[in-house]
């Protein structure tokens, strides 16, 4: 079947919903965004219309620069913890029998049933000292006593990879059992290992789908807001939590506003930049 | 399914008939307030199970206007929904109760309605500082409750009560406290102030609220848990996971009663004294109901009931209540309260947030 250029206007009907939706929901909320970074906050009040940088201005700072960071580099690592974890996992899972695969995946299917607020409080208790699972430790005799795990950095990158997991198997799942899988016969063939044949062959061959799930996930866990917050110490609120903190708290839109820009521009840029790397690679 | 179909019933019978299964259903409330009804925004959970299980009914017998109370969300998230909607000319709730950083805010949008005193019978009843006006002297908000913020401990991990709020900077007490996350509902400021500088006047100068500013941050590697949802504290507390902090005293006395073992304490230097007022939105078109209902709330009796059954503050005078005085004592303390610096988060919000983000996140 050969797929036709479109000749007339009426070609491009089918284009039209979908066109509507991405106006109604995402061109013009974001749209009013945008413009709202601009308007003049007004303290003790709410905000008028205006066209001033302030809002910008006010988040050009080395404090909001740190906390921008912070939230980037978590959101790198979870993406890389992710597909570290969830690459080999995935490839065991395509290579086991049709049955063991449809119950690991519904298995994490169920995981994304679960709400954000529901995997920190049951972190926040798997990690406590009085509930907590050093009290299996202490009991296997391998601890003194119990002791709390959070909160701490690590609290919050368990539980952001956690969340993000069955995400990052899905999105790897249907490109590795796609694989054709007579390449990795040849290598072993040829007498790689299968540790061997799995980083030479398999990993290079879904070199773009591993970069593709890198930017799925990182942009997945930018905007996490609850996690850092249950289970971190302020140093590690994200800048979700600050937004929030802005937006409901201080009722200042306008700066709310402005720092959500930011970071959209941001992960934008960074997204871009994967892919020009990626590009490049592709042509060496 | 034909015959049905051939039955000689008009489409009109069947609206009609329809239309009276419905009214039949839902005639109890209707028959009593056929037209009058007010909706009234309250803190959404166990503030708004109280309120609709004890206080409002009896409203709605004696006057005939049924009460559609709407779960507000605490923090000033409320605030902004209604100034959206004002602005809409819509009232997502005619009164709501307001914490005074919020009313103050509300009030330089010209958000409220004034109230006319004249109208509300009780007015007398109330403390001066249950009364909030416009700069002008509109009335524009009247004490609904007041709640105290006070320190609380896991008496399993303290056997004895604290004293002073001056524990919050023990060493002793490392990692081990809950405090509020943010400025304008922590009044931590406030605290410590009170505590270590003579009083709330010292905020008053750039000096002293660097000075508090400083004092403040030496409370940082106490602190385990900085908390915006209060259930985050709250089970943190009752298990002992987080063994003090600052919480509700209402709440915490509940739990106690419950059997968990938690107390609240009213430090010498004073429980933080915080109170929600019943305002009017703009939008608002059902102002004379709005006055009964607040006439209504304003009673001894019902001011009574609240303590009782709430467990929040009276906002009128302690003797016309008819509280014992281990009734009152269970909802307030006669030692001299903290009173939040409202002002400042008006004038100083921004300022205010900026130094306290960077002093807990830095």
């Amino acid at each position: 079947m050969r797929r036709e250029a479109p000749k007339s206007v009426a070609d491009y009907a089918p284009l039209v919903f979908p066109g509507f939706m991405l106006v109604a929901f995402f061109v013009v909320p974001f749209g009013t965004m945008v413009a709202v970074s601009f308007f003049q906050r007004q303290q003790g009040g709410f905000y008028t219309p205006a066209f001033i940088f302030d809002n910008y201005e006010r988040f050009l700072s080395a404090f909001f620069g740190g906390v921008l960071g912070f939230s980037i580099m978590l959101a790198v690592m979870v993406a890389l913890v992710c597909v570290a974890i969830g690459f080999p996992f995935t490839w065991l899972i395509s290579k086991a029998s049709r049955r063991v695969q449809v119950v690991w995946l519904v298995a994490l299917l169920s995981v994304l049933s679960l709400s954000e607020v529901i995997i920190g409080f049951a972190w926040s208790t798997l990690f406590s000292r009085t509930a907590g699972v050093t009290n299996l430790l202490v009991w296997a005799g391998l601890m003194a006593e119990p002791r709390a795990l959070y909160p701490g950095f690590g609290a919050v990158l368990t539980a952001m990879v956690y969340q993000a997991l069955p995400y990052t198997v899905l999105i790897l799942y249907p490109a590795i059992v796609r694989l054709d899988p007579t390449l990795t016969e040849a290598a072993r063939t040829l007498g790689a290992s299968p540790v061997r044949a799995f980083f030479n062959v398999v990993v290079p061959g879904l070199r773009n789908t591993i970069v593709a799930t890198l930017i799925m996930v990182f942009v997945f866990a930018l905007g996490a807001y609850l996690l850092p917050q249950i289970l971190g110490r302020p140093q590690h609120w994200t800048l979700s939590v600050l937004i929030t903190d802005q937006a409901i708290y201080q009722s200042n839109m306008p700066f709310a506003a402005a720092m959500a820009v930011f970071l959209v521009l941001m992960s934008l840029a960074l997204v871009g930049l994967t892919l020009l790397v990626g590009r490049k690679g592709d042509a060496a | 399914m034909k015959k049905f179909l051939t039955t000689n019933v008009s489409r009109r019978t069947v609206l009609a008939g329809t239309a009276m299964t419905a009214g039949m259903l839902a005639m109890p409330s209707i028959l009593r307030a056929q037209d009058r009804s007010i909706k009234v925004g309250v803190y959404g959970g166990y503030f708004k199970d109280s309120f609709d299980e004890h206080i409002f009914p009896a409203f709605t017998e004696e006057t005939g206007i049924a009460v559609e109370s709407i779960a507000e969300p605490t923090g000033e998230a409320w605030l902004v929904q209604l100034e959206q909607a004002a602005r809409a000319n819509q009232a997502p709730a005619d009164l709501s109760m307001m914490a005074q950083v919020a009313m103050l805010k509300g009030q330089a949008t010209e958000l409220w309605q004034p109230l006319d005193l004249a109208k509300i019978t009780n007015a007398d009843n109330l403390l001066e500082r249950s009364v909030n006006k416009y700069p002008d002297g509109r009335v524009c908000g009247i004490g609904a409750v007041a709640w105290y913020i006070t320190l609380v401990t896991n008496t399993d991990v303290y056997p004895e009560a604290p004293t002073s709020w001056q524990a919050l900077w023990d060493p002793a007490n490392a990692d081990r406290l809950g405090l509020l996350a943010l400025v304008s509902n922590s009044f931590l400021l406030e605290v410590t102030a009170k505590t270590f500088f003579g009083g709330t006047d010292h905020l008053s100068t750039d000096e002293g609220l660097e000075e508090v500013f400083q004092k403040l941050a030496e409370v940082k590697p106490n602190v385990r848990l900085w908390y915006r949802d209060e259930a985050q504290f709250e089970q943190a507390l009752k298990s002992g996971e987080i063994p003090m902090g600052q919480y509700y005293h209402d709440v915490t006395g509940l739990a106690a009663a419950d059997g968990n073992p938690v107390r609240s304490t009213f430090p010498q230097e004073g429980g933080i004294l915080d109170s929600g007022a019943w305002a009017l939105s703009r939008a608002s078109q059902k102002v004379e109901e709005a006055h009964l209902f607040i006439d209504y709330m304003t009673r001894a009796e019902t001011q009574t009931l609240m303590s009782q059954k709430v467990g929040t503050a009276p906002t009128i005078k302690r003797e016309l209540t008819q509280l014992t005085d281990e009734e009152f004592a269970a909802v307030s303390s006669d030692i001299d309260p903290i009173i939040p610096r409202y002002d400042l988060y008006q004038t100083r919000d921004d300022f205010l947030n900026q130094k306290w983000t960077e002093m807990i996140a830095g």
